[in-house]
């Protein structure tokens, strides 16, 4: 079974070699922005911290999303993590939809998202809700993964473009299936490339190939006691750069703004984005 | 003799429907407000705009409608008189902007604006 979790960890690793994307520099918050129809962008996602008294952790996390009509994206996210000096686990799987209700731009552009979790051990952090802290993730992996969470999380996404900028704000709910009460959490993130037209000629390093911008988040307590207390935030620079082939490189340090967090976190995304992925297994016309 | 009527709204109303959309289809023009349709193209006719908007095509607009705009399959050629004549730059600007997501078009406000008419004044130049 470990040799099983080792390989899983050895295929992420190798993910990060092959995969590409176009999309903004953000790891918690979601923007309005759509994957294009037909589209399938391979993502592998990282978080390495060390909680206060606790053993270094790589949290990663697979993501294929596919862009099911412009209107429409779903994604598949495969979960896993590596703590030092325990062990390296599969932590389980998530599904999620987003959809824009209003087909066209406006100032403010809103889309509901919704996913269903069934995790153990997790330790990707790709939301911070309720009074999630950095106590959680010192728990010994054999004994969080006896604890098989299956959650529905729901987001209201708020997002805009304005004169180059992205703006994007997550209000985030989530709810235990097994009767816990709803959690929330926020994250809101803004962007800019760092050249806004492009240039005539070829370029690797141009300016307008990179983005950079600033990305916040935390939890919000839950229905017994909501608020920013008694609960993790952290908040950090991003950068990322859109590399020839259509990979995209991210990187983000980030830090933890109260005595519930992770001091430090280093999250670092590659992805791949493949064009008309479905109409690739269709027959050309001659 | 009910059962007929219902079906035969029902056959109405999907006739109704699928017209209505073919007419969304053809229409993307006529929802172009009048102050978008005027919009001025700040790199009218510059030739590096058309360079740095041909980069762009090929990197986000040929994967459907082919590396020299031709179209491809069911995704429409950009060489087609409704956008060389027919529509503005600022149309084709608009619908850069805001897709017709109903119709698998996406939306490319996630590129900066000097990005779109880039794109803009590269599928112009395709009339020429």
């Amino acid at each position: 079974m470990h040799r099983l979790h080792r390989l899983f960890v050895i295929f992420l690793v190798i993910a990060c070699t092959v995969a590409a994307a176009q999309e903004r520099p953000y790891f918690v918050a979601y923007s309005h922005e759509m994957e294009e129809p037909g589209n399938l962008e391979i993502e592998s996602y990282n978080v390495v911290g060390q909680p206060p008294g606790g053993n270094v952790f790589l949290g990663s996390t697979m993501e294929f999303e596919y862009g099911v009509k412009g209107w429409w994206t779903s994604e598949f996210y495969l979960d896993g993590q590596s703590t030092q000096s325990e062990s390296t686990i599969f932590t389980g799987f998530r599904w999620e939809n987003r959809i824009r209700p209003l087909l066209r731009e406006h100032i403010i552009n809103p889309v509901l998202y919704i996913e269903y979790e069934n995790t153990s051990a997790d330790k990707s952090l790709r939301e911070i809700v309720g009074h999630d802290g950095a106590a959680d993730l010192t728990t010994p992996n054999g004994e969080a993964r006896t604890e098989v969470e299956r959650e529905m999380e729901m987001r209201f996404i708020l997002g805009s473009n304005v004169h180059g900028w992205n703006i994007s704000e997550n209000f985030i709910s989530e709810k235990n299936l097994a009767g816990d009460p709803w959690e929330f959490g926020y994250a809101w993130a803004v962007s800019r490339p760092l050249a806004l037209a492009a240039s005539a000629r070829p370029c690797t390093f141009c300016l307008e190939k990179f983005q950079a911008g600033f990305e916040m988040y935390g939890g919000l307590g839950d229905t017994g006691s909501f608020g920013l207390h008694n609960t993790s935030h952290y908040a950090g620079p991003t950068i990322n750069w859109n590399a020839p082939s259509g990979v995209t490189l991210s990187f983000s340090p980030q830090f933890g703004l109260n005595d519930y967090s992770v001091p430090h976190l280093y999250r670092f995304e590659v992805a791949y984005e493949v064009d008309q992925f479905l109409s690739r297994f269709r027959r050309q016309p001659r | 003799m009910r059962r007929n009527l219902y079906l035969q709204v029902f056959v109405l109303s999907m006739a109704l429907f699928v017209q209505a959309g073919r007419s969304a289809d053809v229409g993307w023009l006529a929802k172009v407000p009048a102050r978008d349709r005027e919009r001025a193209n700040p790199y009218h006719g510059q030739t590096e705009a058309v360079a740095a908007g041909r980069r762009i095509f090929l990197d986000h607009c040929a994967q459907c409608h082919g590396d020299d705009a031709q179209g491809k399959g069911k995704k429409p050629s950009l060489r087609s008189p409704r956008v060389q004549e027919e529509a503005t730059e600022g149309d084709v600007h608009w619908l850069l902007y805001n897709g017709n997501m109903g119709k698998g078009m996406p939306s490319w406000a996630k590129l900066p604006d000097q990005q779109l008419w880039q794109v803009v004044t590269y599928v112009k130049s395709l009339h020429e």
